[in-house]
């Protein structure tokens, strides 16, 4: 019996090097946890049925001594990361029978480290969403309470992760859609500098912030994965320059990082008051270990939430007019082009698809442009600013992930807003681009997770995993 | 915003859409626009957009790439002939 609730990267590569058991037996125990609990919890969207040859192949790599630390490694990818020959939906109902024509590079690296990609998992359609409520698919369950949500949209992997059915598991973010249901299923999850990872091949949702992001159950599970991911890539046009990541880099780590920001201002009202509790607390022990708290202030910060859903939209419109039932994916007969594209997209998208594609309109339409979109831009690079200056002061910038624990199944569901205030601590990281890692922290008296975020200056994503895993020890 | 707007909106987006999620639409605006509003109170005017736009396109020469030409044109709506069949457009 492999013990996958307490299996690491490490414990795993260790024991497959020494022959304890074989990467096929190692996959064989994630499909037998997949086969219990998948039909309940809904993560997996489809398990591939190539799992045991990618094993094998994994297998041959500790023959040969090519094995690397992510070889074997039995992972789950989001629904929105191409793997040539396999099904890639979005949870919509418009890629149903979609199947990647190509790898993307996330999974492209992961192939040649001869990691095993068990299969798919749920997401709220095209990422839009905070509680993988959206997908087309069903909602997913959180392993934690059944009757709650796992958080979005990258709910599938998280819930995968926290109920072992996967030893790692990739999602992908726009505005928390990694952090959030981190949080919500008492994970690790990290946000990476913006492009440090190709985007080649993830089903675009806001270009300028999506980022492809691990889900690890430590720190160090997250790290190794990341490691695996991170490089240019020509086939991204936004990709950095490995020069100018590690010039970058050089620049803004520093041999000691102990000064912790916390904009106070930013949370006081509308925290839960066991979310406040415990961020204090939790404040309160890396004081006690040495690290120096200071007060800052983001008179910024408090629009990013908004300017995201003005930046989002506008590029979700834009995105999604590639789907118009022509080349691809749902396509509904018409009288002429016209009526094939409005038929196509009425009967492919689910609601909130709609609703985002019909704000991302408004936004762009003229007369609106400017109010909105080009506001909304500037506030970005406002927000940027501050951001920049503040890590000038501080190494890094604190807050709760989420202000409130996992909801329940159905809610918010009514209110749009209501939905989009789960990513209020989330936006300003992906508006700036800057690194962000989520960090379990507590539980709540009924027993649900917590979670703690901390924002580092651009890539410092290492400064954040050597921080997580003192965090880990404390907590 | 009324229904009228949300009928131009969805010619634009090229969505087509029944009464009901027309009306909802309405209040959904109006409730998102009013939060989304705040950033009307943001003072931007020292912001000055530099976007340091450079050619990220590639050079127009031939290269060789993984896509499976075959998983693309099995997926086609509609062919003919191994091409891409639309509606006329004249």
């Amino acid at each position: 019996m492999i013990d996958t609730k307490n299996l690491t990267i490490e414990k795993a590569h260790e024991a497959l090097k020494k022959g304890e058991y074989t990467c096929r037996e190692l996959a064989e125990a994630y499909l037998k946890n997949i086969e219990e609990k998948n039909a309940e919890l809904n993560a997996y969207l489809e398990v591939f049925d190539d799992v045991l040859e990618q094993a094998d192949r994994a297998q041959a790599m500790f023959a040969d001594g090519t094995a690397v630390l992510m070889t074997g490694v039995p992972l789950a990818i989001k629904d929105n990361i191409l793997f040539k020959g396999h099904k890639a939906s979005a949870s919509s109902k418009i890629l149903e029978n979609h199947v990647a024509a190509y790898d993307s590079t996330a999974v492209k690296k992961l192939k040649a480290a001869g990691a095993v990609i068990l299969g798919r998992t749920n997401m709220d359609e095209f990422a839009m969403g905070s509680s993988t409520q959206t997908s087309a698919y069903g909602v997913t369950r959180n392993p934690y309470d059944l009757e709650r949500v796992p958080g979005g949209s990258s709910g599938g992997s998280a819930a995968a992760l926290a109920a072992d059915l996967a030893l790692v598991t990739l999602g992908t973010e726009t505005c928390g859609s990694v952090r959030e249901p981190a949080a919500f299923c008492n994970l690790v999850g990290i946000k990476p500098t913006y492009d440090t990872c190709s985007r080649h091949g993830i089903i675009a949702m806001g270009n300028s912030l999506d980022q492809v992001s691990p889900f690890g159950k430590t720190v160090r599970d997250a790290e190794i994965v990341l490691e695996c991911l991170a490089g240019y890539d020509p086939e991204d046009a936004t990709s950095t320059p490995q020069n100018i990541v590690d010039e970058t880099r050089t620049k803004n780590m520093k041999p000691e990082m102990k000064r912790i920001g916390v904009p106070w201002h930013l949370f006081t009202e509308g925290t839960t008051p066991e979310v406040m509790d415990n961020f204090k607390a939790s404040i309160d022990k890396l004081k006690n270990e040495g690290y120096e708290i200071v007060d800052i202030e983001l008179p910024y910060a408090k629009y990013a939430l908004a300017a995201y859903y003005i930046i989002m939209p506008a590029e979700v419109s834009t995105n999604l007019s590639r789907f118009d039932g022509i080349r691809y994916g749902l396509s509904v007969p018409g009288e002429n082009l016209s009526e094939v594209y409005k038929k196509s997209r009425h009967a492919g998208f689910g609601r909130e698809a709609r609703r985002r594609i019909m704000l991302g309109t408004y936004v762009l339409s003229h007369g609106y442009y400017d109010a909105y979109y080009n506001k909304a831009v500037k506030i970005r690079e406002k927000i940027k600013k501050e951001m920049l200056e503040a890590f000038e002061k501080v190494d890094f910038i604190s807050t709760p992930t989420v202000p409130f624990p996992p909801f329940k199944l159905g809610e918010r569901m009514d209110d749009p807003v209501a939905m989009y205030l789960c990513d209020i601590f989330s936006a300003p990281a992906n508006l700036s681009g800057m690194p962000a890692i989520a960090l379990p922290s507590g539980m709540t008296e009924s027993g649900l997770p917590l979670s703690i975020q901390f924002t580092a200056n651009n890539f410092c994503d290492q400064a954040l995993f050597d921080l997580g895993k003192k965090f880990e020890i404390i907590k | 915003m009324e229904i009228k707007d949300i009928d131009n909106l969805a010619e634009l987006a090229r969505i087509d859409m029944d009464t009901e999620e027309k009306a909802s639409l309405v209040s959904d605006f109006d409730n998102i626009l009013s939060y989304i509003d705040v950033i009307q109170g943001a003072n931007v005017d020292d912001v000055e957009l530099d976007f340091n736009n450079y050619n990220a396109w590639r050079e127009d020469v031939g290269q060789s790439r993984d896509f499976d030409r075959d998983l693309i044109i099995d997926q086609f709506p509609d062919k003919q002939d191994d091409f891409l069949k639309v509606k006329k457009i004249l």
